[in-house]
């Protein structure tokens, strides 16, 4: 049962990838063949299909076995972009991390204190509304005066993106039980901190997986977008600044390089999915 | 301050009203002018129109709800007292069992609370198991098991630390009637076994004559006591339905509320 739910993944992994190289492909070779135009039209394409905008998708992974220096060192890409992952991901990890604890003591707090939940709410929206570009000079220049590593700053501003799904959708769930559940543990004059942990955080994981999934995926664009913003020297997304600027050059590695963030993003996503499995899907509960 | 006179009622209701949202736009009178004694070991049923407040009057012997003037004792205490002490275990209509717990620590929950040890525990539950008759489902999630089955499992958890008292809220008001005439009996076992004191709030007549010594009938708006009928079958079986003397207390009880609904 559970080795077919793997392989059952697995194959429309390949599947949907297929699908895509092949979508990619016969586009480019449509427009090739029509000067850009859609087929018995005077219409551009919306994408130019030229080797520059659009590399073959054998040249990109061809790219990703092509040599690159990493300081003194020449290494295939796929191990360069390998090992710059394993940096952007602890990035990543530890401010997914913040993020759920924030997130999570926010959203009790809001429980405990309905004064709190009309006085926090807004400015937790409203946070979401600051671009990370002109927070992340910010964190990172406050961040140095206390002499933190920039490595911490990126997981803060990686938190900064993590917290705000876990707090809504945990208070969401911390509110769910019914008055029954509630009446239940009044009847046992249980005292409130009791109730939050027998009760009202186990009835809140259904609510807390889905956003813990988009939360551990928005952790990696945080880690990706303070590194290029902060100007780290490591890390995928410095990478992916500098195959930026050497984009007309080697148009491959750029996308080669977007793939390594795509599979990270698939990697901590998968993660939490599986911890979802184990925590929650096995007692037969309705995932929402 | 236990007092040793009272101790012998299960429950003593004195001079109880209940009005919700006292003093705004929208207040409701639920109760009015409410006594009633129930003898330990006793099986009352509250029965009465939608809107008689007998699921207020039931909470509020649990305290659940705080009456805005009277006062309920249980056991010789105040009904807060009584919750502080945990006298009394809640039965409701839905069972409310927590879907992440197998069913044996769904019924060890309020001895877990209590500082119970593991062993302690297990041993407790097991027993429930057995006196709700399913020994074999312990390992099971909630949404595993059946209606009746769950309410079954709620009933074992509401009997776990075997209070005196037992409070059940329209507990068969979701189950089929097969299931239910089925459930009625298990009570009543669990009930003579147990001897603990059961008040029983219902919209069913017959499921009212059936189970209880004595019938409250309550009228709506705001909620009073109409009358109480005696009901004495002896011992109940699957027979007893037949009976011509269930039959008559079962018209005497839909005389009282057909008297109540014509008022209201």
């Amino acid at each position: 049962m559970k080795g077919g739910r793997i392989l059952r993944v697995l194959v429309a992994t390949a599947i949907a990838l297929l699908l895509v190289v092949g979508i990619w492909e016969g586009y480019k070779w449509v427009g090739q063949q029509t000067g850009d135009y859609w087929p018995g039209t005077s219409i551009d394409l919306p994408a130019s299909t030229d080797d520059l905008t659009m590399p073959h998708a054998m040249d990109i992974a061809d790219e990703l076995f092509e040599e690159v220096r990493d300081g003194r060192a020449r290494l295939p890409l796929y191990l360069f972009l390998l090992k710059k992952g394993w940096f952007t991901l602890q990035e990543a990890a530890i401010g997914f991390t913040l993020g759920l604890t924030v997130g999570l003591g926010l959203a009790i707090l809001m429980l405990r204190w309905r004064v709190a939940e009309r006085g926090l709410l807004p400015w937790i929206n409203v946070s979401q509304t600051i671009p990370l570009i002109a927070l992340a000079p910010i964190v990172v220049t406050w961040g140095r005066q206390q002499d933190l590593p920039d490595m911490l700053s990126i997981s803060l501003i990686a938190a900064y993106l993590t917290f705000f799904p876990v707090a809504v959708s945990a208070l969401r769930g911390l509110q769910s039980p019914d008055s029954d559940h509630v009446e239940l543990m009044r009847s046992y004059a249980a005292p409130w901190w009791t109730v939050l942990v027998k009760l009202r955080l186990p009835a809140a994981r259904v609510y807390l997986f889905p956003a813990l999934k988009i939360a551990a995926t928005l952790s990696v664009v945080g880690a990706i977008v303070g590194e290029i913003s902060i100007g780290t020297k490591t890390g995928l997304g410095r990478a992916i600044l500098e195959y930026a600027q050497r984009y007309a050059v080697s148009p491959e590695r750029l996308y080669a390089s977007v793939i390594g963030a795509a599979v990270l993003g698939l990697l901590v996503f998968g993660l939490v999915s599986l911890a979802e499995w184990i925590v929650v899907r096995r007692t037969g509960e309705v995932t929402s | 301050m236990s007092n040793p006179v009272l101790a012998e009622k299960a429950v003593v209701i004195d001079g109880v009203a209940k009005v919700f949202n006292e003093g705004g736009d929208s207040e409701v009178a639920a109760l009015s002018g409410i006594d009633l004694t129930v003898e330990a070991g006793e099986f009352i049923s509250l029965i009465g129109p939608s809107g008689c407040g007998k699921s207020t009057l039931l909470r509020l012997v649990g305290d659940l709800l705080a009456p805005t003037t009277g006062e309920v004792m249980v056991f010789g205490k105040s009904a807060h007292e009584a919750r502080l002490d945990q006298d009394y275990g809640m039965v409701f209509q839905h069972p409310g069992l927590f879907d992440w717990r197998r069913v044996l620590a769904n019924i060890e929950l309020p001895l877990e609370l209590r500082g119970w040890s593991k062993d302690e525990r297990s041993a407790r539950s097991a027993e429930m198991l057995g006196l709700v008759r399913l020994e074999d489902f312990g390992g099971h999630y909630p949404r595993q098991l059946s209606g009746g089955m769950q309410q079954r499992v709620s009933i074992a958890r509401a009997l776990s630390f075997q209070p005196k008292l037992l409070l059940m809220d329209e507990p068969f008001g979701a189950l089929d009637e097969m299931t239910r005439e089925h459930m009625q009996l298990e009570l009543l076992r669990i009930w003579r076994e147990t001897q603990t004191t059961v008040v029983f709030v219902t919209h069913s007549v017959p499921e009212s004559a059936f189970l209880s010594n004595r019938v409250v009938v309550l009228s709506p708006r705001p909620g009073r006591i109409h009358s109480v009928v005696d009901v004495d079958l002896g011992d109940r079986s699957d027979d007893t339905r037949q009976d011509p003397a269930f039959f008559e207390k079962a018209t005497e009880i839909r005389e009282a509320l057909r008297a109540v609904e014509g008022n209201g």
